[in-house]
């Protein structure tokens, strides 16, 4: 069997037999295949299920790792390490530093509570913090584009000893990190599906193709080309991965919709839904899924055909 | 029509079933192609519709060369050479009206229902152009093949002991029908091992009887 002799089965040829039904005998020419098809509608709408929800994580971890870069990137802190008699001279001095410093905005000395409600997490609430040594901290906004923090290192080590400026890079680029990966997790699980989808459809037809080794062969020997008979088997195992995702997917974003609201808690996991025109993405997995039970079906048809004179 | 020269077929582990067989068909006649069980019959009937290739020599059909052609050319093939199997071949799942209506449905073609109707009336199946394949008789069974052999008209139609499990009646009546067609004008090659029925038929029509005997094609002598 030539590979070449094929040609018929080009993609063009198979998805004008989608489109365009034979005057009624085209699907009728495979005998209903009963189990098979329930199996397939199910593990595509199961399928388009999990798509919908692998989607949702990667599209929030996307918007998470923006909101992590962007809200972390919008300020700067500089600590001030002195000996209790001179840390309020010292702090004042990195002050006037830093409100002369370009494409910064107002910087703020953060008070004795705001440090005791930061460090409460790790000493507890009855933790007397003014008996520690703890640094004076200033919360700087970033202003303008001019705002160079290298510079302002530079001058802080020279001016002011004992003032060192965090940028949050040390722990801001973990959080954007992981975030980004997950973001890799969500796109990887959807190829993963896709793939699996492939995979399960390509198996449902070959074992329809199978079991229909006889129609098939009937239908050659009356002078049936190759694409009539592999658009038959293409035309009901598209559909049917078209109609069990697309169900699959309602039912995937209705989950997502009922997820409680981002701003309800504030938390990641509950900031998992679509947003905006987001809500429109999961309508491409029917169509995703249709073209995988295309391209499957017809290359089990392909491989069956070439068995069959 | 039909021409074979010095074709032959033999299986792949190089035992050779038919040799040197030269053969052709012209339109409008009837052969009849006899030989015992397991002689070649239907081997030969196969390679005339390109369902094997012959292995040495050459056959042409159509002014082609079966050997060269692609699968979409197989398919035009079979539409022009209907074909009687011996086991009928039918979808089981399709009533016998679309089973015969199936050639025109794979070629793209409408049905003409008045057509239909009467193609059944002519091989006797008006009354059964609902019922499904296993609950035909085999005589009906072999009408059913029949007038799915001729519903795209082709030029020549092949079949194969189509009188196999028929009683005498039964198949005379198949072959009135065989005869009828070729008297319209189309060329038939049956082929039978059953000489009494080639005896009878050969009073209606003017038949060339060819012989399978040890692998070769012969014409059959004054005996038939």
């Amino acid at each position: 069997m030539r590979r070449t002799e094929f040609r018929a089965l080009r993609l063009r040829a198979l998805w004008r037999g989608l489109l365009h039904s034979e005057g009624g005998s085209g699907d009728r020419i495979v005998p209903p295949t009963g189990i098979t098809a329930q199996l397939t509608l199910f593990s595509a709408g199961a399928m388009a299920f999990l798509a919908v929800f692998a989607l949702a994580l990667a599209l929030a971890s996307g918007r998470l790792a923006e909101r992590w870069s962007s809200e972390l990137g919008q300020s700067v802190t500089v600590r001030v390490s002195a000996p209790a008699a001179e840390q309020e001279a010292r702090a004042q001095a990195v002050l006037q530093i830093l409100q002369a410093t370009p494409g910064a905005g107002r910087p703020r000395l953060l008070s004795e509570d705001e440090v005791t409600e930061l460090l409460m997490p790790w000493f507890g609430p009855d933790m007397p913090v003014a008996a520690l040594p703890v640094p004076a901290l200033i919360d700087l906004p970033i202003a303008g584009d001019d705002f160079d923090a290298e510079g302002l290192r530079l001058r802080l080590e020279a001016e002011a000893p004992g003032a060192i400026l965090d940028d949050h890079t040390q722990w801001r680029r973990p959080l954007v990190s992981a975030a980004s990966r997950l973001r890799v997790l969500g796109a990887v699980s959807l190829l993963l599906i896709a793939g699996a989808s492939g995979a399960m459809i390509a198996l449902a037809a070959k074992a329809a193709l199978a079991a229909n080794g006889q129609v098939i062969r009937v239908l050659r020997l009356i002078g049936a080309r190759d694409i009539t008979i592999a658009t038959a088997f293409v035309r009901r195992f598209t559909r049917r991965a078209a109609i069990g995702a697309a169900a699959g997917t309602l039912l995937g974003m209705g989950a997502v919709a009922l997820l409680p609201d981002m701003s309800a808690a504030g938390g990641f996991l509950t900031g998992l839904g679509f947003q905006g025109w987001g809500w429109l993405l999961p309508l491409l997995i029917p169509v995703i899924s249709a073209a995988v039970g295309f391209l499957a079906t017809r290359w089990a048809a392909l491989t069956m055909l070439g068995a069959v004179r | 029509m039909i021409e074979m020269q010095e074709a032959g077929f033999g299986y792949q582990d190089g035992a050779e079933l038919l040799s040197g067989m030269t053969l052709s068909l012209q339109p409008g006649m009837f052969h009849f192609l006899t030989g015992p069980s397991g002689s070649g019959k239907t081997t030969l009937l196969r390679l005339l519709y390109a369902d094997l290739l012959p292995t040495s020599g050459r056959i042409t059909a159509f002014g082609q060369d079966l050997r060269g052609l692609g699968r979409d050319e197989i398919a035009a093939l079979r539409r022009r050479v209907g074909v009687v199997h011996q086991d009928t071949q039918f979808l089981d799942h399709l009533p016998v009206a679309e089973n015969v209506a199936l050639p025109l449905a794979v070629s793209g073609q409408g049905v003409d229902m008045t057509a239909l109707r009467d193609l059944l009336g002519w091989v006797q199946l008006g009354q059964q152009a609902r019922a499904l394949p296993p609950s035909l008789s085999g005589g009906e069974r072999q009408r059913a093949a029949l007038a799915r052999a001729v519903i795209l008209s082709p030029d020549l139609v092949l079949a194969d002991e189509p009188t196999g499990n028929l009683d005498w009646d039964m198949s005379m009546r198949l072959m009135q029908l065989l005869i009828e067609l070729n008297k319209s004008g189309k060329t038939v090659l049956v082929a039978t091992h059953d000489l009494n029925l080639i005896r009878a038929a050969k009073a209606q029509v003017a038949a060339r009887v060819l012989r399978i005997a040890g692998g070769k094609l012969q014409l059959a002598g004054a005996d038939l």
